[in-house]
């Protein structure tokens, strides 16, 4: 069966049963999609198909012949960083990564839905994406950012780390 | 190594049915977030799976007053439908598991080893839902209750219902990772004025509740007289003593909630 993932077409060598998760990892080698929980509670797994936020844990790859899928690594690259990836490495939206593939992708299609700066709106979209660093402020600040177009200068937020937008503390 | 499963994956409803067959061996797939983790982690080995995706199983539709609902809809789909099954469907995990799951598979769940399934099955039952499936003996519609007794030889194929004249459902949840329901409660009048009563959480499956339907003009004796239909269990979400602790209150205001609605 044939995946498109990131705008290159796979042919797939995976059981159809195989979780859409374990052909991105294992298989294709695209790492940013994690194992967390491997069961739908975490959302660290999250990409998109078809442009809609999924769990890839829980996909039969069976079900996805011509499906289109985005990881974070399709959603912009080093020197030309999408939205979403500049706010959240704006508002420091990131601390030991492990949630924020899953986060971004879901944070993305809920902007690209025509998802406002809301941030009770915004908790609903994440509602299934789970950050153990407790960083949902600052991961809700950044989806507001990218909801409302706010445009960064990101040379400044390198040069004073964390000390952007702290609530109004500087 | 067990041998690879064989894999089905049929184009139309006929096709579903045929490759399911009397149901020996098979594992239905629609949405796949409840077997997706039992073949992950190895708790199950199919010798045989149907994947209903492209079984033409989803949509709702609407004849006069009866919604009929294909049983590969995703439950998002179902979350702007009157209550009790819009807020139901609503409340059951979050948004992407929602775009997944299916009320085919929320409605056939085997009871969780540490938290109830089925969340929309006291939504159904709430609204004197038939069920319409295909398996030994051929098709078969016949009321939900009777389904959820013998649904694991079955492969539902739609529910239908008719719309009620009023309907409520309240929950207790948990916060959890996602928020599974520990106890939920339906209420629903129908237009010829009969009023339903279920629960979720409350047993192995959803049911009805006879004792407090019999008193539904009096919602705080109708969730008192409610305990008397169930057997409440322990689980990773609840205990029984906190459960019949809070059934009462919540079928008190589900039927509030009904007698205002109306």
């Amino acid at each position: 069966m044939n995946l498109t993932v990131n705008g290159r077409v796979y042919e797939l060598e995976s059981a159809s049963l195989t979780s859409l998760l374990d052909v991105l990892r294992e298989e294709l080698g695209i790492t940013s999609p994690k194992a967390g929980c491997e069961q739908g509670g975490c959302g660290a797994c999250t990409v998109l198909v078809d442009g809609a936020a999924r769990r890839s844990c829980l996909l039969p790859v069976g079900v996805l012949n011509g499906a289109e899928v985005t990881t974070v690594e399709g959603l912009g690259s080093p020197d030309n960083l999408a939205p979403i990836q500049q706010a959240f490495t704006h508002h420091y939206a990131a601390q030991c990564g492990f949630c924020t593939s899953g986060m971004m992708l879901a944070a993305h299609a809920y902007v690209e839905s025509g998802g406002t700066d809301d941030q009770q709106a915004i908790t609903e979209a994440l509602g299934g994406h789970v950050c153990r660093c407790t960083g949902y402020v600052k991961i809700i600040e950044a989806v507001a950012a990218a909801a409302r177009g706010d445009s960064f200068d990101l040379a400044t937020t390198a040069a004073s780390p964390g000390m952007t937008n702290i609530g109004g503390v500087k | 190594m067990a041998p690879a499963p064989e894999v089905l994956s049929p184009t139309s409803p006929a096709e579903a049915a045929q490759a399911f067959g009397d149901g020996t061996g098979v594992t239905v797939v629609a949405g796949g977030t409840i077997v997706l983790p039992e073949l992950t982690y190895g708790r199950l080995r199919p010798e045989k799976a149907l994947l209903l995706s492209r079984a033409g199983l989803s949509g709702v539709s609407v004849d006069g007053p009866t919604t009929t609902i294909g049983a590969a809809t995703p439950l998002a789909d179902l979350t702007g439908l009157p209550a009790p099954l819009g807020p139901c469907t609503a409340n059951v995990a979050d948004l992407e598991i929602r775009g997944q799951a299916t009320l085919g598979g929320n409605v056939c769940a085997g009871g969780g080893a540490d938290a109830p399934r089925g969340d929309v099955q006291g939504a159904l039952l709430a609204l004197g839902a038939t069920a319409r499936s295909t398996g030994a003996g051929g098709e078969k519609t016949e009321p939900l209750e009777a389904f959820l007794d013998h649904r694991d030889g079955r492969l539902l194929l739609d529910v239908s219902f008719e719309q009620p004249a009023a309907g409520a459902f309240v929950a207790l949840d948990r916060p959890h990772t996602h928020d599974y329901t520990a106890l939920a409660v339906s209420a629903a009048r129908a237009t010829d004025g009969t009023v339903r009563v279920a629960a979720t959480g409350a047993g192995s499956h959803g049911q009805r509740l006879p004792s407090a339907e019999a008193k539904a003009n009096d919602p705080a004796a109708a969730g008192e007289a409610a305990l008397a239909d169930v057997s409440p269990h322990d689980d990773a979400l609840a205990s029984a003593w906190y459960r019949s602790k809070t059934l009462p209150v919540l079928v008190r205001r589900a039927l509030a909630e009904l007698k205002e609605a109306s």
